[in-house]
């Protein structure tokens, strides 16, 4: 089959794709865009996360056809490094790093989402990928890192002073 | 003016320098690798633990379109054995599997489909056979079937001190605990898949681009099974996804090499998370019998111990496994009598080799299971007995070696003692069950247990353990600079940065580059036993040491004066007060220093084959958790609350890394204790994915308290003690233990499952 998608903010498409290809062996494969990772390829380690229309997925789950058309965003295409990925880096979230293209892009999710997850949020929401090198707690703190740093950077650019601070810790969606 | 210390030098936690394409995603992992015009590798592997082959036809694969080769133990040009310690391993199998999912062919295709294809049209006749399984029958029934021709036993090696058979000494103990322990088989479950590229070369050798934990012992076993001469095989280190133990023995290494050399094009061979499943050896399973013997006061009078532990079907490293399953066998104890047997199997379960703790993990879950036995018939505290009889500085091991350097082992429970637990469960707190939301708290109990264990540090038992290093100092620009290269495994750990921290400090300089490691310099050795800081981080030491004096007299042809006790600082030769004589730059000029060192640690002994006595061990590490649990005593599920750790480290060479590897560690021992376990029955693997073989997840880990203590052993460089093992050997004990207090059950096996708990637990309310 055909294949035609965005990736990374660029149209992108390749032919003669074997239809049952996954999303993660397409970009990996077809693409050259190897960031996101094959550590199990049964959507259980969620080392090969990326955004399908703004959503992070396990690539490995979804079929290549199920993203004709559509925006995918990988670790590639977060810009980087950027805050998530500076905090990995400051904080000695990664080892080994195979899991780390995963964990970066679900954690740029909840730092978008969330602006101050508190331990217990992280956790559920990191649930899904597997790390087996750091035991998780240099993670955590890469996350606690990462949406300090993005909270700094929206109150320098947005908050107008006088004005009251959301205070709820796992409150205000920002996107 | 004076100079400081370099900063990103040794003490310092500077950012790691693979750390940036890691976190970019654009680190080379092996699986990564393309070349143009590659093709790809896949193994056929057998569905039988144990069967004769009768006849393999590979004509219906090699009619497969895009297939260029197949090819079975008949087509290896060399040597057709290969194995770390015992070359008994068959490259392809040879007429005979003795293991579920053991290699019988290999096919080289265009692409991926087509080499999986072709893997499932080749048509192999088998004679099915019986397997040998039960490992205690293996050892010793003498009607079980041999697994090898020389017999199942692989190693037994007895220890034995004092008088623990003598009924006189029996009878000072007020005390006696006999019980049996068993543990199951524990995967590495590193995330990055064995994977790797073998490239022709125009003069017949092969370039080889693989993920492992050795690139030399690798390229020694692949080159006799060539037909290679050894400078042939050329090797450089891929990106490594963790490793563990589990990349210690070859992979894909000589097959993706064969059909590279058999077709004339590159080959990469990736397998993916079920092959790696069968594509690498595991933690072996052991049966452990232990009797412990102590006075009213809780002094050990004697233990006795049989350890059995499963190699499977070939010997990879069990002998090794089973030397320290014996020497350290007892714990970080002081025991006067003591009579152990360790014993490792041939058997037709999967075979089992290195992994993180390598020997030491499964005895720690025994013998600290005794110890809370023992303390709980005296009414003593868990820590008070362990202190009591914990070695220190200057005991004498079961193999009569005497530690030299501190143990401080009962400081550890002080400190563990002092830090604080955490509060009483309270509404709101995640219960066990988790998300699941099973219950609303009625059944659950907290728990509290310890653990404490003993590892040993670099290879033993009379090894001739080196590693090599490489350093050059030039100036460019007028700024000096440094390369280190060394073929060491950077296998996640942070070896990278630690060399590069090393370099800073003895050299002064802030540009340090660490290269590529490869075979183009001399070994490492491996990244295991918790050795390369002390062994790779030695003779990078030593080589700078060498650059070093090779800078001063250079300095001194050229007309500087460089007074006694001068160093280097600040890309300067400082006076022993740290005042600046000269730049490097103006010394160097355009000259290059280049050193190149060997390490090696002191030597060590074998253990005598009968009584096991020895000093066969070159540093001792010691760490000490305390576990806090809470469990569902009707359901048998577990939540682990919070960790604590402490651990010695004699001095911290990267204080951020470290605390990764005590984490890591503790992570991992929690997996054993609760979760991991690779389910054989009847010799076939049941559970080869991560949806059934179960790691720990960020629910699954509890918060942990750490504390890391300093005492230096003035044998090793800077005095520090390797560390990555030791964490993973207390921290299952300690969940035992913790669960063992929040149910009053005796829980001898890892991992505790969950029947483990509420069938006990059903049935005592039904009989109540």
């Amino acid at each position: 089959m055909k294949l035609s998608l965005t990736v990374n903010g660029a149209d992108r498409s390749a032919q003669d794709v074997w239809p049952g290809t996954s999303l993660l062996t397409a970009l990996r494969e077809e693409f050259g865009l190897t960031g996101a990772k094959n550590a199990c390829e049964q959507g259980e380690c969620g080392s090969c996360t990326v955004y399908l229309d703004g959503d992070p997925v396990c690539s490995c789950l979804v079929a290549a056809a199920q993203a004709e058309g559509r925006q995918v965003r990988t670790v590639e295409g977060l810009g980087g490094p950027e805050a998530v990925q500076r905090a990995f880096l400051a904080c000695g979230a990664v080892q080994c790093g195979f899991c780390t293209p995963g964990l970066v892009v679900a954690v740029h999710d909840l730092v978008h989402r969330i602006e101050d997850p508190d331990e217990a949020t992280i956790r559920e929401a990191l649930a899904g990928n597997l790390c087996r090198c750091t035991g998780y707690e240099k993670i955590i703190e890469a996350v606690r890192c990462a949406a300090a740093e993005l909270r700094a950077e929206l109150s320098e650019h947005s908050a107008p002073p006088g004005l009251p601070e959301p205070s709820e810790s796992s409150g205000p969606v920002r996107r | 003016m004076t100079i400081q210390a370099s900063a990103a030098g040794i003490g310092d936690s500077p950012t790691r320098p693979d750390g940036t394409p890691k976190v970019l995603g654009a680190f080379g992992y092996a699986s990564d690798l393309t070349v143009p015009g590659m093709l790809h590798g896949a193994t056929l592997r057998s569905p039988h633990p144990r069967a004769l082959i009768k006849s393999i036809d590979v004509g219906p694969a090699l009619a497969i379109p895009g297939v260029r080769a197949v090819l079975t133990a008949e087509d290896i040009p060399g040597t057709k054995y290969y194995g770390l310690i015992a070359q008994d391993c068959p490259v392809l199998a040879l007429g005979e599997v003795r293991y579920h999912g053991e290699p019988v062919a290999i096919v080289a295709a265009d692409d991926v489909a087509a080499a999986r294809r072709a893997v499932a049209a080749i048509v192999v006749d088998y004679e099915v056979l019986t397997p040998v399984t039960d490992l205690r029958a293996a050892l010793f029934d003498p009607d079980s079937p041999k697994v090898h021709a020389g017999g199942n036993v692989v190693r037994h090696q007895p220890v034995r001190r004092g008088r623990a058979d003598d009924p006189d000494i029996r009878a000072l103990a007020d005390v006696v605990v006999t019980r049996e322990y068993q543990v199951g088989m524990q995967d590495q479950a590193f995330l990055g898949p064995e994977a790797g590229l073998a490239v022709p070369a125009a003069d017949g050798g092969v370039d080889l681009h693989v993920a492992t934990q050795w690139l030399h012992a690798d390229a020694e076993q692949i080159a006799p099974c060539l037909g290679l001469a050894p400078e042939l095989v050329r090797m450089t280190l891929a990106g490594v996804g963790g490793a563990f133990g589990g990349r210690e023995d070859l992979s894909m290494q000589i097959h993706a090499a064969m059909l590279a050399l058999r077709t004339g094009l590159p080959v990469r061979m990736t397998y993916n998370r079920r092959e790696s499943f069968f594509g690498h050896v595991h933690r072996h399973p052991a049966v452990m019998r232990y009797t412990h013997g102590a006075r009213r006061d809780g002094t050990l009078v004697f233990v006795t111990a049989e350890i059995l532990l499963d190699g499977g079907a070939y010997a990879s490293t069990t002998e090794a496994v089973v030397g320290n399953a014996a020497s350290l066998g007892v714990g970080p104890y002081e025991v006067e009598h003591l009579a152990i047997d360790a014993y490792g199997a041939y058997t037709n379960n999967p075979p089992c080799g290195a992994m993180r703790g390598f020997g030491a993990v499964q005895t720690c879950f025994a013998y600290e299971s005794q110890m809370d036995a023992l303390a709980a018939e005296l009414g003593m505290h868990p820590l008070d007995i362990r202190a009591r009889n914990a070695v220190k500085q200057g005991s004498v091991t079961p193999t009569g070696q005497v530690i030299d350097a501190p143990a401080p082992v009962a400081e550890m429970f002080a400190q563990l003692r002092a830090m604080p637990l955490p509060p009483d469960r309270a509404a709101g707190d995640l219960l066990p069950g988790g998300y699941g939301n099973t219950t609303h708290g009625e059944g659950v109990r907290r728990g509290v247990g310890y653990g404490v264990g003993i590892k040993n540090i670099c290879y033993s038992e009379g090894f001739d353990d080196f590693s090599t290093a490489r350093v050059t100092l030039s100036a460019a620009d007028g700024e000096p600079a440094v390369t280190v290269h060394t073929a060491a495994a950077e296998v996640g750990q942070g070896l990278v940065t630690v060399q590069g921290q090393i370099a800073r400090t003895e050299l002064g300089v802030e540009r340090v580059a660490v290269a590529q490691a490869d075979t183009t310099v001399g070994s490492a050795g491996s990244s295991s036993a918790s050795r390369q800081s002390y062994m790779t981080g030695g003779a990078v030491k030593a080589a700078c040491e060498a650059v070093r004096e090779r800078v001063f007299s250079l300095a001194r042809e050229r007309g500087f004066q460089v007074a006694e006790g001068s160093r280097l600082a600040g890309g300067k030769i400082v006076s022993a007060s740290g005042e600046p004589l000269v730049d490097l730059a103006l010394v160097l000029g355009a000259d290059v220093v280049e050193e190149t060192r060997e390490y090696r640690h002191r030597p060590t002994g074998p253990l005598d084959r009968m009584t096991g006595q020895g000093s066969s061990h070159v540093q001792f590490a010691f760490a000490a958790h305390r576990a806090v649990v809470d469990v569902d005593v009707e359901l048998g599920l577990v939540r682990v609350v919070r960790l604590d750790v402490v651990q010695d480290v004699g001095r911290i060479m990267n204080r951020q890394s470290l605390e990764g590897q005590i984490q890591g560690g503790t992570a991992q021992g929690l997996g054993l204790a609760v979760l991991e376990e690779i389910v054989v029955a009847d010799g076939k693997v049941r559970n080869p994915s991560f949806t059934d073989y179960l790691i720990p997840t960020i629910l699954d880990m509890p918060p942990m308290g750490m504390r890391i203590l300093e005492y230096p052993d003035p044998a090793a460089p800077y005095g520090l003690r390797g560390a990555g093992e030791p964490p993973t050997l207390s921290s299952t004990p300690a969940i035992a233990a913790a669960v063992r207090d929040a149910t009053g059950l005796a829980l001898g096996r890892v991992p505790i499952r969950p029947e483990h708990i509420a069938v006990p637990a059903q049935n005592a309310a039904r009989d109540g």
